[in-house]
C-alpha cells in the first residue's frame, strides 16, 4: 500500500525541529530512519499530518567520548555504531547487540535514537540499553531532561516523550576493565523480532567472585527489563554453575510475560531462563576463562 | 493534496530534476517517474528486499523511504550495474550458477550482495548466508544463490 499525503518538513538544526514540534506537537511525527514508520506508513496504520523528517540535522549523527562515556547523536544510524572501532573496543556489548537488528540494509538506514522512541519491548537497542545503565538525553519546551531507561520506557510502544520533544543523544557510562558480556537472542529466522533477547554484563575483581551483575531481558515484558532479584543472587559471590542455573530461574520469575502471535507466555519465559543461562555462562566464561 | 517538491538526483550517473508529491515513495518514483523498472515492489514493508537500491553508497530498502528524502543523494539501481554489453561480475555468477530462476528478487540480491562484497571481499559462506538473508527468494531455496555471491567474490578478488 501506500501512504496517506503528508505535509513534509525538513528542519537542518536542532532549533529548528523543536519550533517545528512546538508548533505542531501532536500532528507531527518525527522521521528517523523510518525503518519502523514507513512500514506503518505504507500500512496506514500511522497517518501523522505533518512527517518532520530529521534526516538533514546533521549535528545529531556522531559518536564519541565524554569523560569515559561514550556519547552518541540520536540520528546515528546502527550500522555505523555496529561497526565503531571505539564501540567494538570498549561497548562491544552494543555492537553485537545492534548486528541482530533486522538486516544490514536497515541497519544501515535504522537510528539509535529511532529505535529507543519506538520503544518496542523486544527490540535490541533498549535492552542493551538497559543493561548498560545508559541514559537519553530529551530537550523539549520544559528543558533539557536526562532520563534512565525506567523512566523513559512506559509500556509497549511508549516513552515518556512529550509531544515537543526530541531524542537527542544517547549516553553510556563506561565498563571497568574486568567485564564478561554476552548479548544472545532468540528468533524463528534471521532478523525477525527477538522471542526473547538478552543482554549479560559481569564485572569482577577478584578470581572466580562476580562483583556485580546486571541481567537485562527483552521480549518478555511491556518494556525491557532488569532481573534485579537474580542480579543481586550473584553479586558478591562465587561463580558456580549452580548458582548461575538458580540466578536465570529467578530472572525467568522476574518476566511479564504474555502470549501473542509468535510464542505463548510459557515458551517465552522458559526461554528467558534458557538464554539468561546461557548469557551467564558466556560472559563468565569472557571474564573469569582461565582463571 | 501536498504541495509537489522539486528534487535533483543522480541515478546511476545521470542527473534528473523532478516534482514530487513528499509521499512518494523512493521505489515508485524510480519506476514511475524514472521509468526504471529495474527494481522490484515486492511486499512494500520492509521485509522482502526486492527493492534494495544504493543510497550514496548503502544498500537501503527503497520501500522504506521517501523520493522527497533523497534530493541530493546519488543511487546506484541494477541498471547501473553493467557497464555497456558487459555484465557485472555478479549478474555473471548469478547467471553461472543459477542464481535466480523467476528473477523477482535478482535486483534486491545483488545490489544487497554488490554493498556485502564491497565491505567483504573474502567472505565466508555464514557471512553470504548471513548478509543475504535480508532478500527472500521463492524459488531457488537459497543454495545457488549462495553459491553465486561466493563466485561473484572469487571473480573480483581476481580482477
Amino acid at each position: 500500500m501506500k501512504p496517506c499525503a503528508f505535509e513534509y518538513l525538513s528542519p537542518q538544526s536542532v532549533e529548528e525541529a523543536l519550533e517545528l514540534l512546538d508548533r505542531y506537537g501532536d500532528q507531527a511525527k518525527i522521521l528517523a530512519g523510518g525503518q519502523s514508520l514507513v512500514p506503518m506508513m505504507n500500512f496506514r496504520l500511522a497517518r501523522p499530518e505533518i512527517l518532520i523528517d530529521i534526516n538533514g540535522i546533521k549535528e545529531l549523527e556522531y559518536i564519541k567520548t565524554e569523560d569515559d562515556e561514550l556519547v552518541i547523536g540520536a540520528l546515528t544510524r546502527e550500522r555505523d555504531i555496529e561497526q565503531s572501532p571505539l564501540v567494538v573496543e570498549k561497548w562491544p556489548i552494543l555492537s553485537k547487540a545492534i548486528s541482530f537488528i533486522g538486516h544490514s540494509t536497515i541497519r544501515n538506514r535504522g537510528t539509535i535514537g529511532g529505535s529507543l522512541v519506538h520503544a518496542d519491548p523486544s527490540a535490541e537497542i533498549p535492552t542493551a540499553l538497559c543493561a548498560l545503565n545508559g541514559k537519553v538525553k530529551v530537550v523539549g519546551p520544559s528543558g533539557d531532561k536526562i532520563l534512565e531507561p525506567e523512566e523513559f520506557f512506559l509500556t509497549y510502544l511508549t516513552t515518556s516523550l512529550e509531544p515537543s520533544d526530541l531524542l537527542v543523544q544517547v549516553r553510556i557510562p563506561a565498563l571497568p576493565q574486568k567485564t564478561g558480556w554476552s548479548f544472545t537472542e532468540l528468533s524463528r529466522r534471521s532478523g525477525d523480532f527477538a522471542i526473547v533477547a538478552v543482554g549479560i554484563l559481569l564485572f569482577t575483581e577478584t578470581a572466580g567472585v562476580c562483583r556485580e551483575a546486571r541481567i537485562s531481558m527483552g521480549g518478555v515484558a511491556p518494556t525491557p527489563v532488569r532481573a534485579e532479584e537474580a542480579e543481586a543472587l550473584l553479586a558478591g559471590q562465587k561463580i558456580t554453575e549452580k548458582l548461575i542455573a538458580e540466578a536465570a530461574q529467578q530472572a525467568a520469575e522476574e518476566t511479564d510475560t504474555e502470549p501473542d502471535y509468535h510464542a505463548s507466555a510459557e515458551y517465552r519465559m522458559e526461554m528467558a531462563r534458557v538464554f539468561v543461562k546461557r548469557g551467564l555462562q558466556e560472559a563468565w566464561n569472557m571474564v573469569n576463562g582461565g582463571q | 493534496m501536498t504541495d509537489s517538491r522539486r528534487i535533483m538526483v543522480k541515478v546511476n550517473g545521470v542527473d534528473y530534476e523532478r516534482w514530487v508529491e513528499p509521499r512518494r515513495l523512493l521505489v515508485d518514483f524510480l519506476r514511475a517517474d524514472l521509468e526504471l523498472i529495474g527494481t522490484h515492489i515486492g511486499c512494500e514493508h520492509g521485509i522482502c528486499g526486492s527493492c534494495t537500491v544504493l543510497f550514496n553508497g548503502r544498500a537501503v530498502r527503497s520501500c522504506l523511504m521517501f523520493a522527497v528524502q533523497a534530493d541530493g543523494a546519488d543511487i546506484l539501481t541494477v541498471e547501473g550495474l553493467a557497464d555497456a554489453a558487459q555484465l557485472h561480475p555478479l549478474q555473471e555468477a548469478f547467471r553461472e550458477k543459477h542464481g535466480l530462476q523467476c528473477g523477482f528478487c535478482t535486483p534486491g540480491m545483488l545490489m544487497t550482495a554488490y554493498e556485502f562484497l564491497n565491505e567483504n571481499p573474502d567472505p565466508s559462506e555464514t557471512e553470504v548466508r548471513k548478509n543475504m538473508s535480508g532478500v527472500l527468494c521463492r524459488c531457488t531455496g537459497y543454495k545457488q544463490v549462495v553459491d553465486s555471491v561466493m563466485e561473484a567474490a572469487q571473480q573480483m578478488r581476481h580482477k
